[in-house]
C-alpha cells in the first residue's frame, strides 16, 4: 500500500526536484545579465524528466569515482542525467553576453508558475489519502 | 532545496549592482571637480563584473573583480579666470561622461529589481513547498 502511494508520489517529487534546480540555472542566467562574456544556459526538461523516471537509471549505472585522480565519466555538469547547455544566440552583444532578458524571465516565471502546478497537484493527492483513511 | 540557493545568486548580484551605483553616483557626484585633495583632477570609476560558482554546479553568481580607472582623456573647458587655468587659458576636467553614467544608473536599478523579483518568487516557491499537503 504504501509502495503503491509512494510511486503515486514519485512523478511529482521528481519534477518538484528538476523544476528547483531549473529555476537555480535560470536564476543565475538572470543575475548576471550584465557580466561579460557570461553564455546563457539551460537544459532540456523533458529530457532530463525521461532520464530520471527511466528505471534503468536510478543511479546505479553511473561509474563511480574512487580516487580523486578519477577522470569524470559523463560532460562536465549534468542535471538529473542530462547535460547542462548553453542557450541558442539570438541576438549578439558587444561584450559576449548571451543572456535575453525577455527569454529568461518568461521561462522563469513559467518554470514558477509549473512548480506551483506541482505542488498543488501533490497536495490533492495527500488530501485523497486522508480522505481515504478517514471513516466516512 | 537548491532553492535557498537562489538567494545567494539574487543576492549576490543585489550587491554587484548596489556597487555599480556606488561608483555611478561619485562619478556623477564629481562630474565638476576640477581638482582633489591630491592636486589630481577626478577620473572616472568602472567595475568590472565576473561570474563565480555558488555553493553548487549550476548556480553563478556575479562579484565585482575590480573598480579600473577610465582611460578615455579629461574634457578640457577653456576658463581663463579660473585659478587652475594653464597658460592657455584651459582647465583640465574630469573625463567623466554624464550621459554614459545616467545610462549605467538606470541599468543597474533595473537589474537590481529584476533580481529582487526573483528573490520574492524563490521565497514564495518555498513558502508554498512548506504548505504541502495543508
Amino acid at each position: 500500500m504504501i509502495g503503491k502511494f509512494d510511486n503515486n508520489m514519485q512523478f511529482h517529487e521528481v519534477a518538484l526536484r528538476l523544476r528547483e534546480q531549473r529555476q537555480q540555472v535560470l536564476a543565475s542566467n538572470i543575475a548576471n545579465a550584465d557580466t561579460p562574456n557570461y553564455k546563457a544556459r539551460d537544459f532540456d526538461f523533458a529530457q532530463a524528466m525521461q532520464h530520471a523516471l527511466a528505471p534503468a537509471n536510478s543511479g546505479a549505472s553511473e561509474l563511480s569515482a574512487t580516487n580523486s585522480a578519477h577522470f569524470s565519466a559523463g560532460s562536465s555538469q549534468t542535471i538529473g542525467g542530462v547535460p547542462l547547455q548553453y542557450r541558442a544566440i539570438r541576438q549578439g552583444s558587444v561584450d559576449g553576453n548571451t543572456v535575453d532578458m525577455d527569454v529568461e524571465r518568461n521561462q522563469f516565471t513559467d518554470n514558477a508558475l509549473r512548480y506551483e502546478a506541482s505542488l498543488t497537484i501533490v497536495t490533492g493527492q495527500i488530501k485523497d489519502m486522508l480522505a481515504a483513511l478517514q471513516q466516512g | 532545496m537548491s532553492l535557498f540557493s537562489v538567494f545567494n545568486v539574487a543576492g549576490s548580484a543585489m550587491s554587484a549592482q548596489s556597487q555599480r551605483l556606488n561608483v555611478v553616483a561619485s562619478n556623477l557626484a564629481n562630474a565638476d571637480s576640477a581638482t582633489s585633495s591630491t592636486g589630481q583632477v577626478y577620473k572616472a570609476k568602472q567595475v568590472v563584473f565576473s561570474a563565480v560558482p555558488v555553493n553548487g554546479a549550476e548556480a553563478t553568481g556575479v562579484r565585482v573583480t575590480q573598480v579600473v580607472e577610465d582611460k578615455s582623456p579629461p574634457r578640457m573647458m577653456y576658463d581663463p579666470k579660473s585659478p587652475l587655468a594653464d597658460e592657455k587659458g584651459y582647465v583640465t576636467m574630469p573625463n567623466v561622461n554624464v550621459v554614459e553614467e545616467m545610462v549605467n544608473m538606470i541599468s543597474a536599478s533595473r537589474s537590481y529589481q529584476t533580481n529582487v523579483d526573483t528573490m520574492n518568487a524563490a521565497k514564495s516557491m518555498l513558502q508554498k513547498t512548506l504548505t504541502i499537503g495543508q
